[in-house]
């Protein structure tokens, strides 16, 4: 039918328009409440937005910083990688054995809910100060809601799936391959989308002390100093990199789910 | 004519939303409820009739025409004497089901004594008795779309709109539940409007029959099935009431063909 | 108690007793780790000493008001933005990446805005925790089926009756799922906050025990502050899945 699939384009058209302009009122609105939360508490508590932005500038626009930046992207993606892996890995394990499941459940929702910052001294002298502590500490920020996310999708494959696959007779791969993987794609992807945003906050908490590079040792020398621009300056540019990143990952993800 | 709900020229068109065209799922289409008849809806699957029923009952707003009850306008709030049994299941898990059955009658501040009176008829008129202090969960789903019936039925409604009540349960028990419906309907004197697919069921129980198109639903034919209001499933033993079912097939046949056309070209895209 | 539960304290016995045969073997360095009684012996000797009353009622004191501030804002939060489908959308991958953001940055306009007391603290743990509440209660309310409404509706319920009879309750075992979460991050955001900041609180004394290298202390008050969490999270945990319970089809 011409006139719906016309309709329908104009649909997601509109779609999309609203979307985008959603987001733009909403960086709108975020930026006058930080304006208005500079008038209110004044320079020495959060920086004016342009004076923001300048610092933003002289901070990404010369080499000088761009150690501190890499040192922490690099430990991000390390510490991403070891929580993905091993979250799945542990995930799929604990979703596909049920007794394990059972049993190990409650202990990784403990796990998920301590203050996982009063670990890093035990981390820090397992570790020593250095890259490895930074991406230890994040990756234990991530693992553990990945697997959660990933026990769940995979506990969750509806049996009868299961039973379609074998009266069609799948073997394991391509039960694997045609069943399982799709099923639970869409569910660990969420996982990894939270995962990401702690895994993040982790290797910076773990840059704060004890190291002399990273975003998180650069924000924790500006507090030291009281130096404000730079604060906001720091955040800025890590939500920045954060909310593109999720927003990246929401979009998969809600294509994943459409499916399901 | 006694004239209870009334409908003139009601459409009912789903704005569009994410990724989806609007649809145009209803009418238009007149309707005049007679205060005391039992009005049945056939229609082939997905052609609207949960919509009007939405209508009917003030939680939808029609996009074109208007809705009255009693003489008044209904604008998007439902009105009082209205009860509604829905296709899904509505029961409150959180509820024991003689709380659920109890649960519009405290809303309404009836007095204690009065509530348990009417909840103890309700479950015993619905088979429930023995699983008043259960929760929803433990039961079937037949008898959990029994307990959301009798939380329509112990507020005494004076229009009753059911959307395939009876749906999740087994012949018999439709059967056996249809009388009661019957019973309950002559001697509340309430209207009653049912939506259902079984043309049997339909032809049993109404005095009167609307059958819808596929979607956009309008009335294709209404078909009067002059049964004495003193009835019950013997009737189908009447060498009258297979011509009545004859004629609703011949009548309905063509829609569902189309409306299954529909569902596969939504399928296609 | 179930099989599982049986052999998840086994398992953790079995860990603890390890940890504390390795620790006394010599084979871990004492340098990074004391054995578990140890452990327990400092964590005991420092909660039952006195010194740290004051440092436990500040931490505790905090707690509570930011769970209170973040359940009760982050339910009235989630449910405004829940009936605003469009702000919602354009608010989703904010509220997303919300947690990479590195709050404790804000401390010195907490500091501004809220003054020197606890203030900024209880402030720090409300942005932590408020925001899981918030998405917690959107999800709960998505999960509500549509048809409850409808039959709220057409029992004729008030707002607020149709509130607190109809959706809290539907949503509830959802919004548990977020009380757990809100709870959790309030004591995280207090530790961390008190941890990287403060001078005061349970959390300052473990960075204090750190840097003056009482590992018994430091290794005592992390064990209790696990245990207090894992134990405050188990309880909430079994009434979670009791209500589930009841409710599973
Ligand atoms: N909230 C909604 N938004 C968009 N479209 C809807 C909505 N509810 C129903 N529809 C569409 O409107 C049409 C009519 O739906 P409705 O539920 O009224 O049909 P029905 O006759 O009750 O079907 P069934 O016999 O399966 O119960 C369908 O195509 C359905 O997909
Ligand atoms: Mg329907």
């Amino acid at each position: 039918m011409a006139d719906g699939a016309s309709a329908l384009a104009a649909a997601e058209r509109q779609d999309r328009l609203e979307a985008w302009g959603g987001v733009a009122l909403t960086v709108l609105s975020l930026a006058a409440l930080w304006q208005g939360l500079h008038y209110l508490a004044g320079d020495s508590a959060i920086a004016s937005l342009p004076a923001t932005l300048r610092e933003t500038w002289h901070l990404l626009s010369g080499p000088r910083y761009w150690p501190h930046f890499r040192e922490t992207m690099s430990a991000f993606l390390w510490a991403l990688l070891i929580a993905v892996t091993g979250g799945v890995g542990i995930g799929v394990a604990l979703g596909g054995h049920r007794l394990s499941g059972e049993v190990a459940e409650p202990v990784l929702v403990a796990l998920y809910s301590i203050p996982k910052v009063t670990l890093y001294p035990v981390v820090l002298l397992f570790f020593g100060i250095g890259l490895n502590a930074k991406i230890a500490f994040g990756a234990l920020h991530g693992v553990i809601p990945v697997a959660i996310f990933a026990m769940n999708a995979v506990r969750n494959v509806n049996p009868t799936w299961l039973r379609t696959a074998a009266t069609m007779n799948l073997g394991p791969l391509q039960t694997a391959r045609h069943i399982l993987v799709p099923a639970t794609i869409p569910e660990i992807f969420s996982g990894l989308r939270i995962g990401l945003s702690l895994t993040l906050l982790g290797v910076m908490i773990g840059e704060l002390f004890a190291s002399q590079r990273g975003i998180g040792h650069l924000l924790m020398t500006s507090i030291e100093v009281h130096d404000v621009r730079r604060i906001m300056a720091v955040v800025l540019i890590v939500s920045v990199l954060a909310v593109t990143l999720n927003a990246l990952m929401l979009a998969i993800d809600r294509r994943l789910h459409r499916r399901v | 004519m006694d004239v209870h709900a009334s409908l003139r020229g009601v459409t009912r068109i789903y704005p569009a939303r994410a990724g989806r065209p609007p649809l145009h799922a209803l009418g238009p289409l007149d309707l005049d409820l007679r205060r005391g008849e039992f009005l049945s809806v056939v229609g082939p699957s997905g052609c609207g009739k949960s919509t009007l029923l939405d209508v009917v009952a003030g939680l939808a707003l029609p996009s074109a025409g208007t809705v009255t009850f009693e003489g008044q306008p209904v604008l998007g709030r439902v009105p009082e004497g209205i009860g509604v049994v829905f296709q899904e299941d509505a029961s409150f898990p959180w509820l024991t089901v003689e709380d659920n059955v109890a649960f519009g009658l405290r809303r309404a501040g009836t007095d204690p004594a009065e509530v348990r009176r009417r909840v103890d008829y309700a479950l015993g008129f619905m088979g429930l008795a023995d699983f008043a202090r259960a929760y929803p969960a433990q039961l079937s789903g037949g008898m959990r779309q029994r307990v959301c019936i009798a939380r329509t039925l112990v507020l005494r409604p004076r229009l009753i709109l059911l959307d395939e009540p009876f749906g999740a349960l087994d012949q018999q028990t439709r059967l056996l539940m249809g009388d009661e419906l019957l019973r309950l309907w002559r001697e509340t004197g309430a209207t009653v409007m049912l939506i259902t697919h079984a043309l049997d069921e339909a032809n049993l129980l109404s005095d009167r029959i609307g059958v819808m198109s596929a979607r956009p639903g309008v009335w294709i034919e209404t078909v009067q099935t002059g049964w004495p209001r003193d009835r019950d499933s013997t009737l189908a033993a009447r060498p009258n009431f297979g011509a009545v079912s004859a004629r609703l097939w011949a009548s309905i046949r063509g829609e569902s063909i189309k409306a299954l056309g529909q569902a596969r070209e939504g399928a296609g895209r | 108690m179930t099989k599982a539960a049986w052999i998840r304290l086994a398992l953790l016995a079995a860990a603890i007793g390890g940890l504390e045969g390795a620790c006394r073997a010599g084979w871990l360095p004492r340098t990074a780790i004391i054995p578990p009684t140890e452990m327990a012996a400092g964590g005991w000797r420092a909660v039952a000493s006195g010194e740290l009353n004051e440092d436990m009622a500040q931490t505790f004191s905090v707690v509570a008001i930011a769970i209170m501030v973040s359940l009760a804002g982050g339910f009235l939060v989630g449910f405004a933005i829940h009936g605003r489908p469009r702000l919602r959308r354009a608010l989703d991958p904010f509220l997303g990446a919300y947690y990479a953001i590195p709050h404790f940055a804000f401390y010195p306009l907490l500091i501004v805005l809220f003054g020197l007391g606890p203030g900024p603290l209880i402030a720090l743990a409300v942005m932590f925790g408020v925001v899981a509440m918030i998405v917690a209660t959107m999800n709960g309310l998505d999960r509500v089926p549509r048809v409850l409404g409808k039959t709220a509706q057409v029992m004729r319920l008030t707002g607020t009756d149709e509130l607190w009879r109809v959706r809290l309750p539907a949503a509830l075992p959802h919004l548990f799922a977020g009380v757990k979460l809100a709870i959790a991050y309030s004591f995280i955001g207090v530790i961390a906050g008190e941890f990287i900041l403060s001078t005061k609180g349970i959390g300052h004394a473990i960075a204090f025990a750190y840097d003056n290298f009482d590992a018994r202390s430091m290794y005592g008050l992390i064990l209790f502050v696990l245990l207090l969490v894992a134990s405050v999270n188990l309880t909430l945990h079994t009434v979670e899945q009791r209500l589930i319970q009841r409710r599973s089809r």
